[in-house]
């Protein structure tokens, strides 16, 4: 998606012109940024703050002596390093086998022969407005049975069918040219060459799209993860940072909670810095064509 | 579309000892040029057809692409079932027992527990649910609308603003809940400073329950806002300039050609936020979880469903009751959505 400013100006006095610029255009610019941007530069100092420069009435805007000792007390508290190795397997696993089931998915849907395909994608698509919300107890029912309670692929499993990934490749493969799959058809390509060495190649765009949300989904999930672990070491990071807060009644363990938010914010937010293009594409889908 | 039906319609044939045909893309709709080719018999003559053409479905190059197509697509459309459908069946089954969470035993209790909910904390949760719907996707537009006109603009600076306010929304939940609990904190926490510093009341943020069910609105607003801001943004680049220009000539100021144009010209794109916000803030729960442990007045119907199965009680069949009631609630939104996105009216 892309938006550009493309109001035109209407002639005023030059001098008028520019002040009004500033306090019409830039002043609710400024504004605006500082009501995102603040909570969460509040969020790194006041981590970086000895608990003396949290304790009081007076606002201490700037650590005195910036540190990094709110960091190691939440390590000694939550396994910050073990969470974070959770994390990082729960979203990077889950992640890829979801980006790869729906590639396979809206290939199959779109370039193989199949009688019921018609039944079958309201099926996927109006799995997207099942939210794993309103499955909750059957889903847990159904992993604890398995013995999935505290593992990796318990928590994994159940969101790994995907139709938001499905629906936006199939989209993406309607519009591909079919004399190139139809050459690749008489080159003796199968299906999997054809879908690994012909379509994914040409639909990387869209597959970091995916990935993307996918990934930003994954890290941030809360819910599952909460109900489905409940022994410290396989929690990911959302959910552990819940036991800190618990394990925590006391206001000076204000730097401790902020270091634990910055460990679970800032790794999405230098994804979002770098290829927010991507992510904003994916998430606004559907809305903006 | 186009390229899906006609691969649809595109068949397989074998006829007098030739080799299968498939007919292509390219010759859809010319047979004649089929039939001209040699070697290449065309199937739907049906003088030729011979007694033992198998069915369709059964030739084998169709056999061949229906495993392909279960090997593909079978694992996720499997998935989908298992963990998408069966539990809003199963839900439905689970919704009529008197059944504690881990045992083994349960008990028929018919609409006992929907009969439950709806005599007892029922109006109380949805008043909740609605409250907390209400002033969220009221916030959420009203807001993400100004930050869309404010960036609406041709200025250095507005694709950083644009990304900045983005930000919160693709942000853990949990961990923005951290940073304003910090921030609402009664006693340390900047807002009471501040307020304190103004001789403003300190509202109990966590205590009372208006003031909790507040707080979780101004967040999830917070969080929310830049995803309404970009898509009214998009909305508002697609007002044409020329109608714009013309109500401007006519002598409307700019308050005038707000209300006059731009707002109705945007009503699609209102429609469409207020029900995907809907469906996520009825959805809410990261937020409530973290922010308001203690439960003073925030408890949502989703939230509800969680904290009757989790949140110590075990009622596995009440909460199933619950996340039926959600997802019927769901359903209709998203109902109405599909029903009225058809019909929404196009000015241009």
């Amino acid at each position: 998606m892309t938006v550009t400013a493309t109001r035109p100006r209407r002639g005023r006095p030059s001098g008028r012109r520019a002040a009004g610029t500033i306090l019409a255009g830039y002043l609710p610019l400024v504004i605006a940024t500082l009501i995102v941007a603040l909570p969460l530069l509040w969020m790194i100092l006041s981590s970086l703050k000895s608990p003396g420069e949290v304790i009081t009435k007076n606002l201490v805007l700037f650590p005195a002596h910036p540190s990094i000792s709110a960091y190691l007390t939440a390590s000694h508290e939550v396994n910050f390093p073990r969470l974070f190795l959770n994390s990082v397997i729960v979203t990077g696993v889950g992640s890829a086998i979801k980006i790869f089931l729906a590639l396979m998915t809206a290939y199959a849907l779109v370039f193989v022969q199949f009688p019921l395909k018609k039944i079958i994608f309201p099926v996927i698509l109006v799995a997207l407005m099942v939210p794993p919300q309103v499955s909750l107890v059957p889903n847990y029912t159904l992993i604890a049975g398995l013995g999935g309670v505290n593992t990796y692929w318990g928590i994994i499993l159940p969101g790994l069918g995907t139709a938001f990934g499905t629906f936006l490749f199939r989209q993406q493969f309607l519009a591909l040219p079919q004399e190139i799959l139809e050459a690749a058809e008489m080159d003796g390509a199968g299906h999997f060459s054809r879908l690994f060495r012909v379509v994914v190649p040409i639909t990387v765009p869209t597959i970091a799209t995916v990935a993307l949300v996918t990934i930003v989904n994954e890290w941030n999930d809360y819910l599952w993860p909460l109900v489905v672990t409940n022994s410290s070491s396989m929690m990911t990071l959302p959910v552990g940072l819940t036991l800190l807060k618990n394990s925590e009644g006391d206001v000076s363990e204000y730097p401790v909670l902020m270091a634990g938010a910055v460990v679970v914010i800032i790794p999405i937010l230098i994804l979002f810095a770098f290829l927010q293009r991507y992510i904003v594409a994916g998430l606004t889908q559907g809305a903006v064509r | 579309m186009i390229s899906e039906k006609n691969r649809n319609d595109a068949i397989s044939i074998r006829s007098k000892g030739y080799p299968i045909v498939r007919r292509s893309r390219v010759a859809l709709g010319s047979a004649d040029a089929i039939a001209a080719e040699p070697g290449i018999d065309v199937a739907p003559a049906p003088a030729r057809a011979t007694p033992r053409r198998l069915p369709l479905w059964l030739s084998p190059r169709r056999r061949r692409d229906f495993l392909i197509f279960l090997l593909f697509a079978g694992p996720n459309i499997a998935l989908i079932i298992v963990f998408c459908w069966r539990p809003v069946i199963q839900n439905v089954q689970y919704s009529l027992l008197n059944w504690t969470l881990g045992n083994q035993n349960a008990f028929f209790i018919g609409l006992d527990n929907y009969v439950e909910f709806f005599t007892g904390e029922g109006g109380r949760v949805l008043w909740t649910t609605l409250l907390f719907t209400v002033f969220t996707v009221g916030g959420s537009l009203i807001l993400g609308l100004l930050i869309a006109l404010v960036l609406n603009r041709k200025l250095i600076g507005t694709t950083l603003a644009r990304s900045a306010v983005f930000a919160p929304f693709v942000l853990s939940g949990v961990g923005v809940g951290l940073v304003w609990v910090f921030i609402f904190d009664p006693v340390v926490g900047v807002l009471s400073i501040i307020l304190r510093d103004l001789h403003l009341p300190v509202p109990a943020w966590f205590l009372q329950p208006g003031p909790a069910l507040a707080m979780v609105c101004i967040v999830f607003v917070w969080k929310n806002l830049g995803y309404c801001g970009v898509i009214y943004l998009a909305g508002l680049q697609s007002v044409p300039r020329d109608v714009m220009e013309a109500a401007a000539i006519d002598g409307a100021g700019p308050v005038r050609r707000f209300f006059s144009i731009t707002l109705p010209l945007l009503s699609p794109t209102t429609f469409f936020l207020v029900i995907t916000t809907i469906l996520n803030s009825l959805q809410s729960f990261d937020l409530i979880k973290i922010m308001t442990p203690l439960n003073s007045g925030t408890t949502t119907l989703m939230y509800d469903v969680y904290l009757q199965a989790f949140g110590g009680y075990n009622r596995g069949g009440y909460s199933a009751a619950l996340a039926t009631i959600l997802f019927v609630i769901l359903l209709i939104v998203t109902f109405v959505q599909l029903r009225f996105v058809e019909r929404r009216v196009h000015y241009s």
